[in-house]
Parts: C-alpha cells; structure tokens; sequence
C-alpha cells in the first residue's frame, strides 16, 4: 500500500538536492532564454524570405494554376481539400505565415492584404497575362518566427529536464547504490518513481513558468489563450516525458548507456516534432513518426493555445493522446524498473 | 536460552556460471554477534544480500522469527552495505529524517546522533564526509528504525586504524543492547573482538562455524616461535613445521621447550624470539589456503 509519508520523504529530500545543486539548476533556466534570445537576435529582420504558397486540389488544376504552382523559387506545399485544412490555411494567411492560399481547380486565392509576401505573390500570380483568378482577402495581425517557435522551445525545454533530469539521476542512483539501500528499506518501486515524478513535474512547471514570463518580458510574444490551460498542456505533457525517462532508466546501470539512449530519444524528437519548422508539407512518413512523440503533441496544444488563443476542446485530440502516452509509459516504467 | 531469530536451510543460490552458495545452514539466535568471514568470491555477500532480502536465492528456506521473510523483517532489519552512495547536497540531518520516515516507528534521532557521535556534522552536506564519518552515518541509517536484527557488510574496510577502534566501541555499544548483529569482515581480529559466534565460508559452502576461540581450540593445539631469518642461518630446522614472513622464519610446535633448548644448544639469540599461539589468521589460512585481501 503507498504510504504518502514514505512518498513526502523522497519528495521533499529530491527537491531539495535538485534547487541545491546550482549549475544543473542554472542550466535548467539559463538554456531557454539563451536559446530564444538568439533566435529573437537572429529573426529581428526579414532576411532571406521565401515565398510560401498553399495549394488546394493540385490534381485538378487548371492550365493557368499549373503554370502558376510550376514557378521556381516560391515554396508550393499541398493543402487537403476538406474544409476543416482550408479553415487552418486561411489562419495561416492571416497571421502572414504563408503568402497565399490557392484552390487549383476553382481558380481562388486568398491573401492578406497587410502582407508584403502577399502582394508580391499576388503579382507573380496575375502576371502580364490575362487571368480569372478569383481574390479572397483576409486580414489579421503577423505572426512572427519567434511567436511561432516560443512554445516548441519551452517544450522542448521541458522534454531535456523531463529525460534527463529524471532518467540520469535513476541511472545514476543505481550505480552507487543508492537505489540498494532504498530496496533495504520499506519503499516501494511505486513510492519511489512517483517521488521522482512529482519532484520533477514541479520542477519542470516552476522553471518553465520562470522562462515563460522571463522571455514574455524581454522578448515579448503573443500569448492569446488561458494560462490555465497551458499550465494543463504542460504539465501532462512533463509527465508523459518524465515517464518515457522513466522506460529508459528503468534497468541501466551505465551513465554512458543511458546518455546514449537518452540522446537516441531526444534528438529525433527535438527535429522531428515540429518545434523549429512546421511539419506541414513534410514527407507523410515522417509527420506519421512525429505523431508516436509526445513533444509534437505538447509542441503542438501550446502552440495552439498561445497563438490562435484554442480551449481545451479544440487540442482534446493532443491531450487525449499525452494522457494515453503518460499511462502506458508510466505503467511500463514502473513494472521494468529494477532496483539494482 | 535465546530464541531462534534467523533461520537458514539449504540455502542455494546458482549464477548460469558459478554456484555462488552452494547449500547453507544457519541458526542465528537473538542478541549474539555473528560473523561470516571468506575470501574474496567465497559466496558471503551474495548469502548476506539473500538475508538481506536485495537478492533471491536459488533454493532453500529462510525463516525470521519463524516465518519468510517480509515486511515485518524489512521494517526490523537494519542494513549498512559495504558500499552505499548517499544524496549529494543533502546534509547528515536531513539523510537521517529522511530514512527515518520510512518506517512506522523510528529510533529517537537525537540519541542517535549522539550515540553515532554524529553532532559535529549534522549540517554537512553527504559530499563533505570523511570515511569514518560516512560509516558512522551508515551505521546510524542502519539503527534508524531500532532494528532487532543488523547487517554489518565490511563495515571498517578502509578505515584508519583509530577510526577503526571508534566503530568497533559502536558495535559493542549495539551488543550490549541486546540486539543481533550479522557481520562480514576481512578483518580476523575484528571477527575475534567482536564476534560471538563466526562461520568460514569457501567456495559457497561453509567450512567451519563456531566461537572464535572453541574453533581455534579445535584446530590448534600448537603456538608459533617467531625468529629473524638471519638469527637462525646456517642452522637445520628441517625437522619442524616452518614457514617464511616477511624476512622471519615461524616454528610451528606443540613443544615450546623443546624448541628452546635446541636454539640455545645451537647458540642461536633469543633477544628477538617472538611466541604466539594461533589467531584467525592461520586458521583462515589453514582452512582456505588463501590469504585475506583487504
């Protein structure tokens, strides 16, 4: 039976090492900001900018479109002809972070009348030639890059102290023994793990907040939705990846073996979940990949509560998944753990 | 007479290469010292982590207080491995509080501290610990929860001779309050201080168990002359039992008189003539042929 005193025991003393510990602690809070500082330095201008065009039946298109989406230098991607993918490109169109928006078939096309990408890819569609495409504009303030890579990073962020911070320090303990002297004693696995998880889910949670509003005041984002809900995002999607370190570190008594493995997991998900460039228009494959990581889910319900300003209903599909990744990753964990 | 606490039989525990115990049979009874004593791979750690309830043995049964071990054993053993890293950033006093909210009932850890002789370091942090300090508060974790019965694994090894004396006045301080201590030592002369009862163990059997000085007794009735090499050269001793250490020749002999006489008929100083009778040591090496490794 859990004995909530044996739990507040570890969860106090595992708090209490990890704030004492000053570099790792530094390094947990330093690590964003660093890295959003740099992105907010290196996106401060419109350099190097691409036009960006989102294509609706290609198949059907007709002569002048495909003449038009044949364009080099201009960076057509697919859009699926359901209302629900047009309703998500026209937001896109909105926020400036695509130019255009072209149905291939029915000869339309939406821009926004405030960009400058959009007037200009406008032009290259009219062309000197005598067209019919039909203009749709839409209006609506610029989403910038960093607005747009702020929630990958605090989740990644998160994914690195979740992994890391837990899979490291359960390595670690093993090897010494500490892991040992706790078998001698009353503890259960169960104790344990959860101690490790709380501790580390309120960890995550205060240091996440710490970036989130240290960044907010010298770097300034959009933040459109509740702060509650965000709080919600984060926290299971900690847990989910708390409990994916959980697996890895569940019998490996090797440092080396765990940061390897620790990498092998991270590393992919920190390219592959969306956090740095939108998987839109990403080879099927490899947005099928992305689905199996929990960091794309979290990526994608922040990003979602912080830019288009979504309720929890609107990302239940994303909850719904980290909840079933949290339970299936802890259980495993708990039941491969092995003490020594 | 005292009662069974822990109960051993036939205990076998097979690796897929080695039969690290090989069906054992103890009976410990409460309050007494016990210590396990083997070379290096002899199978007593692997037997004591069984006690102990870290590892599962092959066969065999195991009985405290006459039933299998469980929870109430957990929460009435004390356990000090011979090596067990403790939380870093965390101090001496807080490691203490910690272990001791384990249990449902716990030792009173003011007494501890002090019976620990630990008062000086209860703010230090775990990192800052000297060898004796860290065993002293491994022993303390051991007694947190005033156990009945305490696992010693090595407990002095590499400690300095002082240090040494210091935890060897903590286990007797243990005894005499009537608890029952298993101990596992290369130390003899620990195993001869502080031992009621001793077991030898090679090659996962148990090769001889007794008191210290009822086995001593059994094996020996004979005491050893101790000479510098040079004293005696030139002079025949291949008559006696005779063995080299560290530039002396040992006499083994029941007849020490005898011996005498044939040194001083042979002119040989006796200024430097050492007699002891025998130790744990040879019978350790009489028994495995092997010598201690620290």
């Amino acid at each position: 039976m859990m004995s909530f005193k044996r739990f507040l025991a570890l969860l106090v003393t595992r708090n209490k090492e990890f704030l004492r510990d000053r570099s790792s602690l530094s390094w947990n809070i330093l690590m964003p900001v660093l890295i959003v500082a740099g992105f907010s330095f290196a996106f401060s201008g419109d350099i190097g900018k691409q036009f960006k065009v989102g294509v609706i039946n290609e198949e059907a298109a007709t002569e002048q479109a495909k003449e038009f989406v044949a364009l080099k230098y201009i960076d057509f991607y697919t859009v699926d002809s359901n209302q629900a993918s047009i309703t998500r490109s026209i937001n896109k169109v909105q926020r400036h972070q695509v130019d255009m928006l072209l149905d291939a078939e029915k000869q339309q096309y939406w821009i926004n009348t405030e960009s400058p990408g959009g007037y200009l890819v406008e032009k290259i569609l009219l062309g000197s030639k005598q067209t019919t495409f039909v203009k749709q504009t839409v209006s609506g303030k610029q989403i910038r890059y960093i607005d747009w890579v702020i929630p990958g990073i605090l989740s990644m962020n998160m994914m690195f102290s979740a992994l890391f911070g837990v899979g490291f320090v359960i390595v670690r303990y093993r090897k010494n023994g500490m892991l040992k002297r706790l078998k001698a004693t009353p503890i259960t696995a169960f104790e344990y793990l959860s101690a490790q998880v709380v501790s580390r889910i309120i960890l995550i949670m205060v240091v996440t907040a710490f970036v989130f509003y240290g960044t907010h005041f010298f770097v300034g984002f959009v933040m459109n939705g509740s702060h509650l809900n965000l709080f919600l995002v984060f926290a299971l999607g900690a847990l989910s990846m708390i409990s994916l370190g959980l697996i890895i570190a569940a019998r490996i008594s090797s440092e080396e073996t765990a940061g390897g493995l620790l990498n092998l997991f991270s590393w992919p998900m920190m390219f592959f979940s969306g956090v740095w460039f939108s998987l839109e228009g990403a080879a099927p494959i490899m947005q099928s990949i992305a689905e199996i990581f929990p960091l794309t889910h979290v990526t994608a319900a922040a990003r979602a509560i912080m830019i288009d300003g979504a309720e929890l209903i609107d990302i239940s599909y994303h909850l719904i998944i980290l909840t079933i990744q949290s339970i299936v990753f802890m259980l495993f964990g708990a039941w491969f753990f092995k003490w020594d | 007479m005292s009662a069974d606490l822990l109960q051993i039989k036939n205990l076998v525990k097979h690796y897929p290469t080695v039969k690290a115990v090989n069906g054992i049979d103890i009976t410990l009874q409460s309050g007494i010292c016990f210590g396990l004593l083997g070379p290096n791979g002899a199978g007593k750690t692997t037997t004591v982590e069984i006690l102990e309830g870290i590892n599962h043995a092959t066969s065999g049964e195991i009985l405290y207080k006459g039933k299998p071990l469980g929870d109430q054993f957990r929460k009435e053993a004390g356990i000090m491995f011979q090596s067990t890293a403790l939380q870093d950033f965390i101090t001496v006093r807080e490691t203490l509080k910690m272990f001791s909210q384990f249990y449902p009932e716990h030792a009173d850890l003011d007494d501890l501290i002090s019976r620990c002789n630990l008062t000086e370091y209860l703010d230090q942090d775990n990192r800052q610990l000297s060898g004796g300090q860290r065993q002293r508060l491994l022993l303390a974790i051991a007694l947190v929860n005033n156990p009945d019965i305490i696992f010693l694994d090595e407990p002095t090894t590499g400690l300095d001779p002082q240090a040494r004396r210091n935890f060897w006045n903590l286990i007797n301080d243990i005894k005499a309050e009537g608890k029952t201590i298993v101990l596992t030592t290369h130390y003899m002369d620990e195993a001869y201080t502080l031992c009621d009862e001793i077991a030898i163990m090679d090659h996962g059997k148990i090769i001889a168990q007794g008191t210290p000085k009822s086995l001593l007794e059994e094996n020996f009735n004979d005491v050893i002359l101790q000479l510098p090499k040079a004293e005696l050269k030139g002079l025949d001793i291949s008559t006696y039992t005779t063995h080299e250490k560290n530039g002396h020749i040992e006499i083994t002999t029941c007849d020490v008189n005898e011996v005498i006489s044939m040194l001083i008929k042979n002119n040989i100083s006796l200024a430097q003539l050492q007699i002891r009778p025998r130790t744990l040591d040879d019978l350790f090496l009489e028994l495995t042929g092997k010598e201690l490794r620290a």
